[in-house]
This record gives structure tokens, sequence and C-alpha cells, in this order.
């Protein structure tokens, strides 16, 4: 109901602006259709490629697979696992929760959830289409190298608080 | 080029899933469906949003208040706005790439989006309920600054 209103409140706003300035709506017409076409060119691959990893890559996975491996390999296996087109930042705080419970290393469950919020590989996509293969390159690299650095900070000062003897293989 | 490399991809991985299980593919494409429908709204919004910023600020406004040297205030401002609004990344980009394309400076973009997609406010709440107030902590403020940081080496080289 609310919604609806909402709607049809900026129906009126946009009818009332046409006619008001038919001149720069026109234009402006012009500039959406543009982007829209962009827009369905993109988004139905990307959405069915969320989709597929939703269907093949069971959360279960990642959990199995995250859970038991550590050192490098358990980076690497973070950075792939974040990457995967399964949905937002959101769902992945449970997945992580159940990784802390099960003992796996702090440092991986970072990576994992920094990686997952903002270096999806079929997001890139749509980031290359719009904003050019450059800016999305120069971003993937520095945003990796951030979330490592930080990444590995914050399994360092988590170690120092938890109880000793209990030491994550993960870090370092 | 981009779109098509993606589809065609797609369409490769699809075959592929539709040989290996034509029921979980059809799921996936329910999935995707649903979900599409469900940002549909926003794309429309944001779509209109674009339209309208690019008809009535044209690009020497932008140009005046998101480019030129790149101002401390910029960033911030950018930074702050990726920070609070919680927008899917898939629609993001189309808004900061009409933008980029109306003169804006890459580091207010950049920043914009690198808050949006590492620093999390409105999912704070859940956050701090599954990792605790520690770790959420840290990670928010450690992305925070990694973000902020990145705009600006991303403003001075692109």
């Amino acid at each position: 109901m609310k919604r609806k209103f909402f709607w049809l409140l900026g129906f009126l706003g946009l009818t009332a602006l046409f006619l008001i300035y038919p001149a720069a709506m026109a234009a402006g017409v012009q500039i959406t259709t543009k982007y829209a076409l962009e827009m369905l060119w993109i988004f139905p691959p990307i959405l069915v490629l969320m989709g597929l990893a939703d269907v093949w890559v069971p959360n279960t996975v990642i959990d199995t697979y995250l859970g038991e491996q550590s050192g490098l390999k358990g980076v690497l296996l973070a950075i792939i696992l974040g990457t995967l087109p399964t949905g937002p930042v959101y769902m992945a705080f449970p997945i992580a929760a159940e990784l802390i419970r099960k003992k796996a290393g702090i440092t991986n469950i970072m990576i994992f959830l920094g990686v997952w919020a903002s270096l999806k590989i079929p997001q890139i996509g749509v980031e290359i289409q719009f904003l050019g293969l450059k800016f999305a390159a120069l971003r993937f690299i520095l945003t990796l190298t951030a979330i490592l650095i930080s990444s590995f900070a914050i399994g360092a000062l988590h170690k120092q608080k938890e109880a000793p003897g209990k030491t994550t293989a993960a870090e370092k | 080029m981009t779109a098509l490399v993606i589809n065609g991809i797609t369409i490769l991985i699809l075959i592929w899933s539709l040989r290996k299980s034509p029921a979980k593919t059809k799921q996936a494409l329910k999935i995707a469906f649903k979900r599409g429908r469900s940002l549909a709204p926003l794309m429309l919004l944001i779509l209109i949003v674009i339209g309208l910023l690019l008809a009535f600020f044209p690009p020497k406004i932008i140009e005046q208040y998101l480019g030129g040297e790149n101002s401390l205030g910029q960033l911030i401002l950018a930074g702050g706005i990726g920070s609070l609004v919680m927008v899917p990344s898939l629609i993001a980009f189309p808004l900061a790439g009409s933008l980029l394309d109306a003169g804006a400076g890459y580091t207010p973009i950049a920043a914009f989006i690198t808050t949006l997609t590492m620093v999390g406010f409105v999912s704070l709440p859940l956050e701090l309920k599954e990792m605790g107030r520690r770790l959420t902590l840290h990670r928010n403020l450690f992305a925070l600054i990694s973000a902020l940081l990145i705009a600006m080496v991303m403003g001075v080289i692109l």
C-alpha cells in the first residue's frame, strides 16, 4: 500500500517534470534507455550464474573446505570460495560464525568475509562493463591486498587475546 | 564486449549444468528469476535516478562537485555515503559509471564503491550477533581505513 503510493508519487513527479522541462526530460529518457539496454545485456547472465552457484555450491561445501584447511592452502581457498557468485554478505556471516565455532583460523575467516563482500567474480563483470577494465582490475588488486593485510593483522590481534596454548594454524 | 563474454561463459556453464542435472538447473533458473524480480524495482529506480541526474545536472556541474582536484571532502562524503547505504553492488556499478561518464573524478567514485562493498553499516547488527563485538569492530574499522586508502590510490593512478 505504502509502496504503491510511493511509486504513484514518483510517477506524478516525473509527469510534472516532463511538462515543465520537456527538453531536459527527453535527454534523460535517452540516457536511461542507454543504461537500461546495457543492464539488460549483462544482468540476466549474472543472475543465472549466481543461481547456478547457489545450486552447485551449497553452503555446506564452503563450510567443510574452509573449516579444515589452513596455511597457504587455507588462504587460497578462502579467496576462491569468497569470489564464488553466491549471495550478499549477510548470508556469509552465519557461515563465518559456524566456522569460528569449529575453530577455523580467524585470518582465513576474515579473508573469506572480505572477499565475499567485495570481490565476487560475476559482479566484477558488471563493474568492467560500467566502470572499465582498468578501474575493476586496479580495485581488485588493491582490495585483495588490503583484505590480506587486514586479515592477518586481525588474526594476530585475536591470537594474543585468545587463551594460550590454543593456536590456530592459519596465522603466520 | 564484456557483456558478450559473460553471456558466452554463462551459456557454456548452463549447458554443462543441464547435462549434469536438469532438475538442479531448473532450480538455479528459478533462483535467478526470483532474485531478478526482487532486484527489478531497484533497477528501475536507479535507471530513473541516472536519467534525471544526468539530464538536470550537466557534466559541467558534476565535474565541479565530484571532479577536479581530489579533495578530502569528496573522499569523506563519498565514503560516508558508501558506508551507510546498502545498495547491491550490481546496481551501484551502473550509477557509479554514469557519474564517471559525466565527469566525476575517480577518487570519490572509487571511495563510494570500496566503502559500499567493504563496510557494512546496515548489516552491523547481524554481524555483531553472528561474529561478536571485537571481530566486527576490527573488521569494519580495517575495512573503512583500507577502503579510503584504496580510493585515494586509485584517484592518483587513474
